[in-house]
């Protein structure tokens, strides 16, 4: 990727962020920077908080402490968070589930819709072609009026990215978007994301899908126990890791039995 | 004393019957029952407040309403309010008996169909910017709708027949109809059993409305 942005300070910034569930130190001081236009991969063991940083920066959990930055939306956790500042916070990414989450009772153009025109007001007509043009890209323009019932696993998922991206975010989070499905499923929906990240968006990727990581991602975050225990270009995280860690996980996710 | 049944009686007494269930029993069943929803959606919301004075509020309604008779808080409401100096006629008094009665049962209904709502449908609607209450309001509330339709139609079934008990404050409905005639007449078997196929058609005719809404609203579910 070329270094030449003409922004100098990154698009997602997170500096020292804390969470605990009671006892259970979930997040023990994360700092995170993601550029504008770059694909970060979060990865790690299960339990080592990478879903948890996600949810923290859309305020599905709110951290106890830490500062996060979007853009120019900047909320310090460690004081009071009004419902302004989470809301606004909140409508500067778009997430992705690992099960997807549709409303189920709207159709699949309902779905793409709803945000923008129940959340955001803005006209329907002018939505509708939108929609249509977001189901177009994910491969879906003939599904707008079938029921997420009637779709397949990896159809649904990709619904959900069009729902999420019809909100206008300047960052996408994608939460295990691939773990839950059928794995001939998974292809068509790495294939929407890779198509994403050509374009231009700024993805944050929770993932153990190591090959789109090598393939995709500009930045790879390994976690562990609530610390980011090392980071770099996916050649370096993932092709030779420094950490014993990280060489770990890699072997156990190469050779699981 | 054993008497054969009288066919005429039968006859002469269809229109009057008919006359209490559609003047009286569906008036205050359709009333009742929709006033009661709307009161019944409004209980489950305060139960489900995290406030707690407010959900604790909610959870004593529910608990003294269900806990008590329903024939007992008709008569209270009939017969025993006068003495504190508030005299109800019959109509008002079934209606306020009833819509408790039946928000109190339903408001449990309508709870559990919206803890049956997933949090993941919650938090889908909130990372597109959708606020509680939009979430209830366009997500939640339809999905829980679905569900709380069977239950809710043996509320409304239970309801159809318990108005016969506000024939007891004086209420002209379809079964008042039935003692008013059988008293003079003393065929009290026959006009009770015209009344109970009378209840019992009505509640056939709910039964098939209630498998076409389930349909209807099921129409996005596979299987």
């Amino acid at each position: 990727m070329s270094s030449a942005t003409s922004e100098t300070r990154p698009l997602l910034e997170v500096r020292g962020m804390v969470k605990s569930f009671g006892d259970l130190h979930v997040l023990r001081g994360i700092d995170l920077d993601v550029r504008a236009g770059s694909v970060t991969v979060l990865c790690g063991p299960s339990g080592s908080g990478k879903t948890t940083v996600l949810r923290c920066l859309n305020t599905l959990e709110v951290p106890e402490a830490g500062t996060v930055r979007i853009g120019d939306v900047q909320v310090d956790f460690s004081r009071r968070v009004d419902k302004r500042t989470a809301t606004a916070l909140r409508a500067q990414s778009g997430m992705v589930f690992q099960s997807h989450h549709l409303f189920p009772h709207m159709t699949v153009l309902q779905n793409v819709m709803e945000g923008p025109v129940t959340v955001q007001r803005r006209p329907r007509e002018e939505v509708r072609g939108e929609a249509h043009a977001l189901l177009d890209r994910v491969g879906l323009a003939s599904k707008a009026e079938q029921f997420p019932f009637q779709l397949s696993g990896g159809q649904q998922q990709r619904v959900g990215i069009a729902r999420a991206l019809a909100i206008r975010p300047r960052l996408m989070l994608f939460d295990e978007p691939t773990s839950a499905l059928d794995p001939e499923l998974v292809g068509e929906v790495l294939q929407v994301m890779k198509d994403l990240a050509a374009d231009g968006w700024t993805m944050v990727v929770v993932t153990h899908e190591m090959r789109f990581a090598q393939q995709v991602a500009d930045q790879v975050v390994f976690m562990d126990g609530g610390l980011v225990v090392e980071r770099g270009a996916p050649g370096s995280v993932l092709g030779a890791p420094r950490e014993e860690r990280t060489q770990r996980f890699l072997r156990r996710l190469l050779d699981p039995i | 004393m054993e008497q054969d049944v009288d066919w005429g009686l039968v006859r002469e007494a269809l229109g009057p019957l008919l006359d209490g269930l559609v003047r009286g029993t569906i008036p205050l069943t359709a009333v009742t029952f929709v006033l009661g929803l709307a009161l019944a959606v409004v209980v489950a919301l305060m139960r489900l407040s995290r406030v707690r004075v407010v959900s604790g509020l909610a959870r004593a309604y529910v608990s003294v309403v269900r806990g008590t008779p329903l024939l007992v808080q008709l008569f209270i409401i009939f017969y025993g309010l006068p003495s504190l100096g508030l005299t109800l006629d019959p109509w008002p008094s079934a209606v306020i008996a009833f819509t408790v009665n039946v928000s109190a049962y339903a408001s449990e209904v309508v709870r559990a169909a919206i803890l049956a709502v997933p949090r993941g449908q919650w938090e889908a609607a909130a990372t597109i910017g959708m606020s509680r209450t939009t979430t209830l309001r366009r997500v939640v509330m339809p999905q829980a709708a679905r569900m709380a339709v069977p239950p809710l139609s043996n509320t409304l079934i239970s309801l159809v027949k318990d108005t016969s008990l506000a024939s007891t404050i004086l209420f002209t409905d379809l079964f008042r109809k039935a003692q008013e005639i059988a008293a003079p007449t003393f065929q009290f078997f026959t006009l009770y059993t015209v009344a109970a196929v009378y209840y019992w058609v009505v509640c056939l005719v709910l039964s098939f409305v209630q498998t076409r809404t389930e349909s209807r609203l099921g129409r996005y579910v596979a299987g």
